[in-house]
Order: C-alpha cells, then sequence, then structure tokens
C-alpha cells in the first residue's frame, strides 16, 4: 500500500509539475493566481482530480485543506461586490479571470451561499419567449455547459432535461411558439405529443378531467445542479485569484460625495471602493436605499419542499402547465418541488400554510401517488419580485454604484450569466451584449420585459 | 395569517387578495407640471421597508371592501386594519 500511495503522489507530482511553472508565478503572494494560469507549484489549494481524489482515499484523507481564504477586509479595493451568493461570487469570479481585475473583495453579511442560492429547487433552463430574456438565459445555458470544467469543481450540473407540460390546444400554441422562439435563440425545443410524456412517466394524471395532459414543451439541455456547490466553486475560484471574500461583514450604509461612490460602511468597518455592485436579490430595496433609491421591486417569500427519500422515480424536470408546481428528484432521492410565491410583501424567509396547501394540490392534481410521500421539510427564501418580472443589471445616477438584482424567482438558472454581464458591466461601464435590456429605465420607456403579461404586479409575476 | 376586518371580525387572509403598498391610494395629478415623471415613481417604485408595511387587501371572498393593513414583513404581525375607503378620504381623495 504505502509503495501504492508513493507511486500516486510521484504521479501527482509529475501532473502539477506539468501545469503550474510559468514565469512572473512566484511574484504574486503564495497561493494566488492571476487569469487563466495554472496555480503556482507547491499551492496546497491544487486542482481537483480523480488521482487527486484516489490518492487522498489511500492516505487517510489528510491532504485535503480549507477551500478559501478567511480574510479581514483591506482598506480599499478597485472593486467590492457586496453580496456572497450565487451571483456576487459569479461576478468576483469572472471579474478576475474573464476582464483581468483584481484587487477585488465580496462582503457577505453572513456565510458564503447562505441566501437563495442555497434555497432554491435548482433547476437550468433557458426556455424563455421574450427578445430580451432569451438570448440572455441561453448565455447562461452555455456557461453551466462549461462551467465544472472552468472552475474545476463538481457543481453536479445534470442536463437531464426539462418538460413544460401543457393541457389545452391553446397552450400548446404558446408552447410551440415559445419553443420557435427558444430555436430561433440559438437553444434547443422539441414538442412531446401526449404519448411521447407518457412514454417518460406513465404515472401522471393524463386523463383528469379539467387539465388532461395533451403534450409537453422539451428543452433537453435543461436540468439540475447542486446549488450550493455552484456557490462554492465561484467561491473558490475567485480566492484562487486573489479576491477577498469577507464574511460576517454587513453594509450599514455607503458613502457617496459629489454624486460619486467612495465606499461602504460595514459592521466591520469602512472598506474605499473605486467601483461598488450590489448582488443581494431578496434585500436590493433595503441596501440601496443607503443610496437613497428606491427601487421597482418588491420583497416576497417563496416557498421549496422536499419529500423524504424515494426510490428513482423523476429521471429529469417537470412543470405542470394548469397549477403552479414543478418537481425534480434530487440524487438522495427526496422529491424537490415548489409553486407559487405567498404574495405578500415579506422578509421572513418563511411562508404560511394555505400556499403549502395549493403546492400539495398542484402535485396532486399531476402525479396522484405524490400523496403516498410524506414531505421532509419547507423552507423560505425572498425574492426580488420585479415589476415585470425580468431583472436588472444596470449602472445607477450615483456614479462608480452598479446594481443587479429583480431576479424573482428565476435567479439560480441566471447565475453564471448574471455574474459574467454584472463583471463586464463593473470592468467595461458598458452592458453585456446579451443583458442590454434590463435597464433601470425601461419603466419609464415603456420597454418592460414582461414574460407573462401582468404589468405592475409584483406579486403576479 | 387572519385580518381582522373593521366590518366583519378576524377573517383569514385566504380570503383576500393582495395589491401591494398602501401609497397606491395617492395617485399623482395627471395635469400637474411632471406627471409622467410622477406616474413612473407612483405605478413602478416601492419603499418596500423590512418592519412595518401599510399594503391594500380586498376581500374579494367577502364583501368586496378595500382595506389598508399595517403588517410587519419581518414577522408578518398585522398591528392594524382600515378601511381604504377611510383612509382616501382623510387625504381628501374620495367623495
Amino acid at each position: 500500500m504505502a509503495a501504492l500511495s508513493g507511486a500516486l503522489r510521484f504521479a501527482m507530482a509529475e501532473i502539477q509539475g506539468f501545469v503550474s511553472v510559468l514565469p512572473g508565478v512566484a511574484a504574486r503572494p503564495p497561493g494566488i493566481v492571476a487569469a487563466n494560469e495554472p496555480l503556482p507549484e507547491g499551492n496546497t489549494r491544487m486542482r481537483y482530480s480523480g488521482l487527486r481524489v484516489i490518492r487522498e482515499a489511500l492516505t487517510g484523507h489528510r491532504g485535503w485543506t480549507p477551500v478559501w481564504r478567511d480574510p479581514a477586509p483591506q482598506a480599499s479595493y478597485d472593486y467590492v461586490i457586496v453580496g456572497g451568493g450565487g451571483h456576487g461570487l459569479a461576478t468576483a469570479y469572472y471579474l478576475a479571470k474573464e476582464f483581468r481585475q483584481a484587487r477585488i473583495a465580496v462582503l457577505e453579511k453572513g456565510y458564503l451561499g447562505g441566501g437563495n442560492v442555497g434555497r432554491n429547487t435548482t433547476i437550468i433552463r433557458s426556455n424563455y419567449l421574450l427578445d430580451g430574456n432569451e438570448p440572455f438565459y441561453e448565455f447562461s445555458m452555455k456557461l453551466w455547459e462549461g462551467m465544472e470544467q472552468d472552475f474545476n469543481y463538481n457543481a453536479m450540473v445534470s442536463q437531464r432535461g426539462i418538460i413544460n407540460l401543457f393541457h389545452t390546444d391553446a397552450a400548446r400554441d404558446a408552447a410551440t411558439r415559445r419553443g420557435n422562439a427558444m430555436i430561433l435563440h440559438g437553444a434547443d425545443a422539441e414538442i412531446l405529443d401526449r404519448e411521447q410524456v407518457r412514454a417518460m412517466y406513465p404515472f401522471l394524471n393524463f386523463d383528469n378531467a379539467r387539465f388532461p395532459i395533451k403534450g409537453a414543451l422539451m428543452q433537453r439541455r435543461g436540468g439540475t445542479a447542486r446549488h450550493d456547490a455552484v456557490a462554492w466553486g465561484y467561491a473558490r475560484g475567485a480566492d484562487l485569484r486573489g479576491v477577498d471574500l469577507i464574511q460576517n461583514c454587513e453594509v450599514t450604509g455607503m458613502r457617496i460625495e459629489n454624486g460619486r461612490i467612495l465606499g461602504v460602511e460595514t459592521t466591520r468597518g469602512f472598506v474605499g471602493a473605486k467601483k461598488v455592485g450590489v448582488a443581494v436579490a431578496g434585500s436590493s430595496s433595503k441596501v440601496m436605499a443607503h443610496a437613497g433609491m428606491r427601487l421597482p421591486i418588491e420583497s416576497h417569500v417563496l416557498q421549496a419542499f422536499v419529500s423524504e427519500g424515494l426510490k428513482p422515480l423523476i429521471d429529469g424536470v417537470m412543470t405542470f402547465g394548469a397549477g403552479h408546481f414543478y418537481v425534480s428528484q434530487s440524487d438522495k432521492g427526496g422529491l424537490v418541488f415548489g409553486g407559487d410565491i405567498d404574495g405578500y410583501n415579506s422578509y421572513a424567509q418563511r411562508g404560511n400554510l394555505p400556499v403549502i396547501e395549493d403546492v400539495a394540490e398542484g402535485g396532486m392534481a399531476l402525479m396522484p401517488m405524490i400523496g403516498r410521500a410524506r414531505l421532509l421539510r419547507t423552507w423560505g427564501g425572498i425574492m426580488d419580485m420585479s415589476m415585470d418580472g425580468s431583472p436588472i443589471i444596470d449602472r445607477t445616477p450615483v456614479e462608480g454604484l452598479y446594481f443587479n438584482g429583480g431576479w424573482c424567482y428565476g435567479g439560480f438558472k441566471a447565475t453564471p450569466a448574471s455574474g459574467w454581464c454584472f463583471a463586464h458591466l463593473l470592468a467595461t461601464d458598458r452592458p453585456h451584449e446579451t443583458a442590454t435590456a434590463y435597464r433601470f429605465d425601461r419603466f419609464m420607456k415603456g420597454l418592460a420585459i414582461d414574460e407573462k403579461g401582468q404589468g405592475p404586479t409584483p406579486n403576479l409575476h | 395569517m387572519i385580518i381582522n376586518h373593521p366590518l366583519l371580525g378576524p377573517r383569514d387572509a385566504q380570503e383576500f387578495v393582495y395589491l401591494g403598498d398602501a401609497r397606491l391610494i395617492e395617485r399623482p395629478d395627471g395635469m400637474a407640471e411632471g406627471a409622467p415623471q410622477a406616474f413612473h415613481d407612483h405605478v413602478y417604485l416601492r419603499d418596500n421597508p423590512a418592519g412595518e408595511h401599510r399594503e391594500l387587501w380586498y376581500h374579494e371572498q367577502g364583501d368586496r371592501s378595500w382595506l389598508v393593513v399595517t403588517r410587519n414583513t419581518v414577522t408578518h404581525e398585522i398591528t392594524g386594519v382600515e378601511l381604504a375607503r377611510d383612509v382616501a378620504r382623510a387625504k381628501g381623495r374620495s367623495r
């Protein structure tokens, strides 16, 4: 065993040596690499690989080290990202890696990934209809497809397919139109008929008198991802590139002089910044109030649910087209599902029983067998519900202050593109080509991106 | 949540439809200077506080009255319920 272990250690050293020696790397602080450069030799936070896992298994897992540093805030940075969730961490990661910026900090009031990125139902998809949205979400989908290789972390991205069921002829027309819009923007879409859906999920309630299943819109590239691991992968990738991830550091004020931001007041002191990017969906109104802004956003609570562990039952993601219900099955076996927001302003991170009943009814209408499963847990997260159901990635009237929010309950699937586009805006002062419509002034100009056609009623989007 | 209706007594919030911030009562004057900006702010912008919030609820499954409910958005505790008609009249908005 010792000989084998030694041989593996030798092999690993060979591999590391092969990828690590580059001029200039040695001059950087230990443990920090610049964009696209391999890690320097001797960096204990080496790349993950199958060989590494085998080696650690054979040597008692003594070689693993903390995945990111825990630095204290410096006096000032070039970029301060407020919010250490999926979007904030992705922003910092792409800012360092793709846009080659340095002196970046992420300020998080709690712990990394403790908000909505750790509370969602993990669905990824790009099945939107409207011009302002679909290119952005398809860009996001493409980033999901290469993400794990890009940040060298297992985010369990699983393109297991998503189907949106329809129950009337009119809904089939709408699904076909949506599918065509997706294809026009480079995404994949197909219409399944009733028998194709039955072959996949024979246990659905096909002959429901009110909502018979007529077929489905399918996106095979859609699926799920391990939500926490997405945050951890971005956090690790950002940390490796020198981004300071500062936890337990809540922004309590903004220092603004002559219309320009100088930095943020925090529970760990003042942090100066040339540019501040706020990515705190759920708490956007609270944070931006420090800059005197009122937003086209209400905060609402969305609940999510998981059943006890079951044997493999649903190998994809499925949404009910008559009520609001969506379900997939986690690798642990729990049915992960959800429905509508509660519908009233809330910052409580917990909902009320009427919506739990409504979601359970949706589940029973779609797949009556779910009534035999026991509910294991429910929880809530706070959504930025915007006035047209679409997000905002834009500059603000304060010079140097940028905003990313209004994700409604679609923020998880947007995580990579949101980070990329926000980093693009922060680094270049121009919106990314897929995010040009996500402007504050679209409401003033009548350019709302309203997928559901509900108008300025955030609780109905 | 239970909403203590001023006329009907305690009613389940399920009987109501939620609209949002009670400042929606304060519709701007469409003829005034700067009306487009005033309407933009009225229709689209919200204070969205974490804490006490005055908001409009409509008793759709009841007496069809509009209420102004004062509710804490952090605890969901309801501390006040008024008829929206009375609130609007107090502001001189209703005939």
